[in-house]
């Protein structure tokens, strides 16, 4: 089984509005990916990503965690331990006064024994880069480290999948930095599942994949070289391409014939030059 | 402004007073509470002070310090002493005068018995942090949960508040400097004036604190928390020698006064 999440045909109403927020959204997540799901405010993203993790559960379709249905509710605690999910606001998913206590909190709701807490949470701290910051108060850290101690306290909880919902978008650029560096490592070097919502283009250029969200639905989906050369279709998104593939688009515009699938700068740099020679 | 405001009064240390487990002090603060309110005579009061003046010396706790919190009250030690000096029967000071021997007496008791009372209670909170304090509450408490009490989730509710208090301080300090930005007055005016311009500060803190209690319980929610049962803890407290100790140094207390109260002294 190489996919952890595989949603079928979702299909989401909030309760006492009249449209749907999802209409029929299917994706199936390959384990170990980074996964992000792009799209402008209201574009759906968001309740797709409480659909993850039980929080919201199909109107219609369903969601299925590593074969799991998330409406079976005798198998909530296995779905939330498997897909942890950290939230925009930093402040407000912070339940302690001391951030390992705080990183504590979701093993010691799963009953893990005292000394295995304890290693759960240094390990957590460190991959997250803030094992000396593990005696502060939370709300005396910056932006950047607040999420990343939330996001250690997801660690914590030893999950397959971890749902980023908009984690930067209440960030300074520098934590923002701090943010996104912190989960493409989590994803290549522990080999945990990112799935990444945002509507910040520059963020998913490390990504495996990029779905584009539009309306309740999936417009756009693959590599991010390839969505992203669909640059007309992501202006009439709302949405900006990187800088680069601007520039590019741009060039051709003007009757230059460059690649639109370079993301880098030093790529983009190598393209025009061998364009005009 | 709002953040000179220091909420539980605790002072961080390392002395025997906070090494001590909460439950322990906890159980001690009923002992002193009930010990003092069993003291009959001059001798017991000079007891339970010499006991509290013990207790602040190896709680490295400053004199100024722990009667700093008797502000707030000092309306009330006065207002009970002079009620005790004026409605108290027995021999008059000088006769003819309302004011007796006896009520003089009593009004001093009194006000030392309230002193004692708030002095003795803060050395708790002044060697406790809020979340030790609420833990043991938990534990003590824990025998409770048999007849339904829902002792988990009120020490959940407390340290949660705890926790947030910073954060809604913060908060608070926002949305006035918005409001005075656009030209809102706090500070002059009389009383009921300065309350009503307090309105435009709390309806919005009102708000986001109902909205951030919502995204609070999605998060908790999220890392698994569904109440009290099967939970283990990170950090289990354990009584150790000199908690015993302590208890048993509080059971001989008790047990003095109650001596000293068969005598009257």
């Amino acid at each position: 089984m190489s996919s952890v999440i595989k949603i079928e045909n979702l299909h989401y109403t909030y309760p006492g509005d009249e449209f749907e927020s999802l209409k029929g959204v299917s994706l199936e997540i390959e384990r170990g990916s980074f996964v992000a799901i792009l799209g402008h405010n209201g574009s759906g993203k968001s309740t797709l990503a409480k659909h993850l993790n039980a929080i919201l559960l199909p109107s219609e379709g369903s969601v299925k965690i590593n074969g799991i249905d998330t409406c079976d509710e005798d198998s909530l605690l296995t779905i939330r331990s498997t897909v942890g999910m950290v939230f925009q606001n930093p402040d407000n998913q912070i339940v302690a006064n001391v951030v390992e206590d705080d990183v504590a909190f979701a093993p010691e709701n799963l009953g893990v024994p005292s000394a295995e807490i304890r290693e759960r949470v240094d390990n957590a701290l460190k991959a997250v880069d803030m094992y000396e910051f593990r005696l502060h108060a939370p709300h005396l850290l910056s932006g950047g480290q607040k999420q990343r101690v939330a996001i250690a306290g997801i660690i914590a909880m030893q999950p397959e999948v971890i749902v980023l919902d908009e984690p930067t978008a209440m960030l300074d650029p520098k934590g923002r930095r701090e943010v996104i560096d912190t989960v493409t490592k989590l994803c290549r070097e522990k080999g945990i599942t990112i799935v990444l919502i945002t509507h910040h283009m520059s963020e998913c250029i490390n990504a495996d994949r990029v779905a584009v969200m539009s309306n309740g639905e999936i417009v756009a989906d693959g590599t991010p070289q390839a969505v992203f050369s669909q640059v007309e279709l992501m202006h009439s998104e709302g949405l900006a391409v990187p800088a680069t593939t601007e520039i590019m688009w741009q060039l051709n515009k003007n009757g230059f014939a460059l690649p639109l699938s370079a993301l880098g700068i030093a790529d983009c740099a190598k393209e025009i030059a061998k364009e005009i020679g | 402004m709002l953040k000179d405001i220091t909420l539980g009064q605790y002072f961080p240390g390392d002395t025997i007073a906070h090494r001590l487990d909460p439950r322990t002090k906890l159980l001690l603060v009923i002992v002193y509470i009930v010990g003092l309110f069993n003291a009959v005579g001059w001798y017991s009061y000079a007891f339970v002070i010499a006991v509290t003046g013990m207790c602040m010396l190896v709680s490295k706790i400053r004199p100024a310090a722990a009667f700093k919190g008797l502000k707030p009250v000092i309306f009330i030690i006065v207002l009970t002493a002079l009620l005790n000096i004026f409605y108290t029967d027995g021999t008059p000071v000088i006769e003819g005068w309302i004011i007796t021997w006896e009520g003089i007496a009593k009004a001093v008791m009194m006000s030392v018995r309230i002193i004692l009372l708030i002095v003795g209670t803060f050395l708790l909170t002044y060697t406790t942090s809020p979340i030790a304090l609420t833990d043991g509450l938990e534990l003590l408490l824990n025998p409770l949960k048999k007849i339904k009490v829902p002792v988990h989730e009120m020490s959940m509710m407390m340290s949660m508040a705890l926790r947030f208090i910073p954060t809604l301080i913060e908060e608070t300090d926002k949305i006035m400097s918005a409001q005075k930005a656009r030209g809102a007055d706090f500070e002059t005016g009389n009383l009921m004036r300065r309350a009503k311009a307090l309105l435009p500060i709390l309806v919005p803190l009102f708000v986001s604190s109902f909205r951030r209690a919502d995204e609070l319980a999605i998060a908790m929610e999220s890392r698994c928390y569904h109440g009290g049962e099967g939970r283990t803890r990170m950090k289990t407290l354990k009584m150790q020698g000199i908690d015993f100790a302590a208890l048993l140094l509080g059971a001989a207390f008790l047990a003095i006064i109650f001596i000293m109260k068969r005598f009257g002294l």
